[in-house]
């Protein structure tokens, strides 16, 4: 830890002044994206600093208890905000339980796997790797349900003449509806893929920055990142499946109806 | 025994309805805009949700699974649904003698379906569906967009698939002319319920 260069708060508000210019620059051109702007990097500030805290709380008293608290609000902040980026979301407790129910499923899954499996440390849930690899898990896991999610719901909406005229033809819900549960899919897992291919060549992946900037020797990082690639893929992967294949039951009823009542309009 | 049943159907503000059909009967529906005749049709074909009961030859429709009733309890929409590029990805097996009834050679197969016209689509539409063999057909102004010759070739074709599978039909329009033509007995919608109007009085 000693061999990374300290940042000053002085650093970090040239930082800072650069993004308040940014946004002075997005008001200038009428972007209407000035305040967001703004609002988002006070957000990040904040949030950082403020896990930052908890953090030193959590890897001092190691206990299982505080990191599966830890893990379940991070969950619930991840659920909501798969929510909040739904243009159409599913009325009722389905708009926050199907993102977060196939988040948790593939995320825990997979986090708990590399923990006591490949990485294989005592006690397995060591906050240092459980709740950086969780928290990369999730972030990722929320980007391709929340893509493939609202792909699924809008699709639904903008071609139900077609998904009717299918249902009334005799197809089942599931026939129905498949090729748009396909695109939806594929949407939610496209950045993934494009950032595995990506990676190295065009961006140097966030954690392996991290750790190389910490002073771990490259090839270290290096392994980490693929695992971490991997492992990442894996739950955006199922996540994103078990999330558009819960939504899409969700659109039909029991007699292969499609219910677009239960989506909140725009 | 009556093919189709309709018991206090209901579906939003509209019913209840209640009437049956015999085999190769067509009763006629019309009524203004947004009397329910679509919705009515819907609800029969289980596409709403509804209360009541609608029977087929005496089995209540929660019995069948909902594919295999829609394929018996056909419905055509007024507005036809595609989805691959040509025509015949969309029907199973083309009758050739069908496609001559309705002036259409076996090439249409190979069409594209992004330059049928709006008249094309509905008769092809017809078609899709009666390849099911439906035993009850659902029509939602079926030759809305047709000129009078292929009107008249539609009634036909509808006449001839009826006769041949004793099929019954329900044949919502607003062409009263049509109407007491291609139907036995007619209904009025009006006010969200169902007036039953005998002989040639509608």
């Amino acid at each position: 830890m000693s061999n990374i260069a300290a940042l000053s708060p002085l650093d970090l508000s040239i930082a800072a002044f650069l993004v308040v210019f940014l946004a002075l620059f997005s008001f200038r051109m009428n972007l209407g994206l000035g305040k967001q702007l703004i609002i988002a990097a006070l957000r990040t500030t904040i949030q950082l600093l403020l896990i930052g805290l908890v953090l030193k709380a959590v890897f001092t008293y190691v206990h299982l208890g505080w990191i599966t608290l830890m893990a379940l609000i991070m969950l619930a902040a991840a659920g909501r905000e798969v929510m909040s980026r739904q243009k159409r979301k599913f009325i009722g407790w389905w708009g926050f339980g199907v993102g977060t129910l196939s988040m948790s499923i593939s995320s825990f899954c997979v986090t708990i796997l590399a923990l006591t499996v490949i990485i294989d440390i005592s006690p397995w849930y060591k906050p240092q790797y459980a709740i950086p690899l969780l928290g990369m898990l999730l972030g990722n896991t929320m980007n391709g349900i929340s893509i493939g999610l609202d792909r699924l719901t809008d699709s639904a909406w903008i071609r139900k003449t077609e998904i009717e005229g299918k249902l009334m033809l005799g197809y089942s819900w599931s026939d129905a509806i498949a090729n748009i549960r396909r695109e939806s899919i594929r949407s939610g897992l496209i950045p993934i893929v494009n950032a595995m291919s990506a990676a190295g060549i065009v961006s140097l992946p966030g954690m392996m920055t991290g750790q190389i900037l910490a002073g771990n020797a490259p090839m270290d990082a290096v392994k980490y990142q693929i695992l971490i690639m991997f492992l990442i893929a894996v739950g955006t992967g199922f996540g994103t499946i078990a999330a558009i294949w819960m939504g899409s039951r969700r659109l039909f009823d029991d007699r292969h109806r499609l219910r677009l009542d239960r989506l909140s309009g725009k | 025994m009556s093919v189709l049943t309709v018991e206090n159907l209901s579906f939003q503000n509209f019913g209840p309805f209640n009437f049956s059909i015999e085999k190769s009967e067509c009763i006629g529906i019309t009524g203004a805009s947004g009397a329910g005749k679509t919705l009515l049709l819907r609800a029969i074909s289980d596409m709403d949700t509804h209360s009541g009961k609608i029977l087929l030859n005496g089995i209540v429709s929660s019995e069948i699974p909902a594919p295999e009733w829609r394929t018996k309890v056909a419905l055509l929409p007024a507005e036809s649904a595609w989805w691959h590029e040509t025509v015949g990805e969309h029907i199973k097996d083309i009758d050739h003698e069908w496609l001559k009834a309705l002036s259409f050679d076996s090439s249409v197969i190979n069409w594209h379906v992004s330059r049928l016209s709006t008249g094309e689509r509905q008769r092809l539409s017809l078609l899709r569906l009666l390849s099911n063999k439906p035993d009850v057909l659902l029509l939602d102004e079926p030759t809305a967009n047709l000129d009078a010759e292929r009107t008249l070739q539609v009634e036909n074709f509808i006449e001839s698939y009826k006769s041949e599978n004793r099929a019954s039909i329900i044949w919502v329009g607003h062409n009263l002319e049509q109407l007491k033509k291609v139907s036995d007995q007619r209904y009025i919608i009006e006010k969200g319920s169902f007036k039953k109007r005998e002989g040639a009085s509608l």
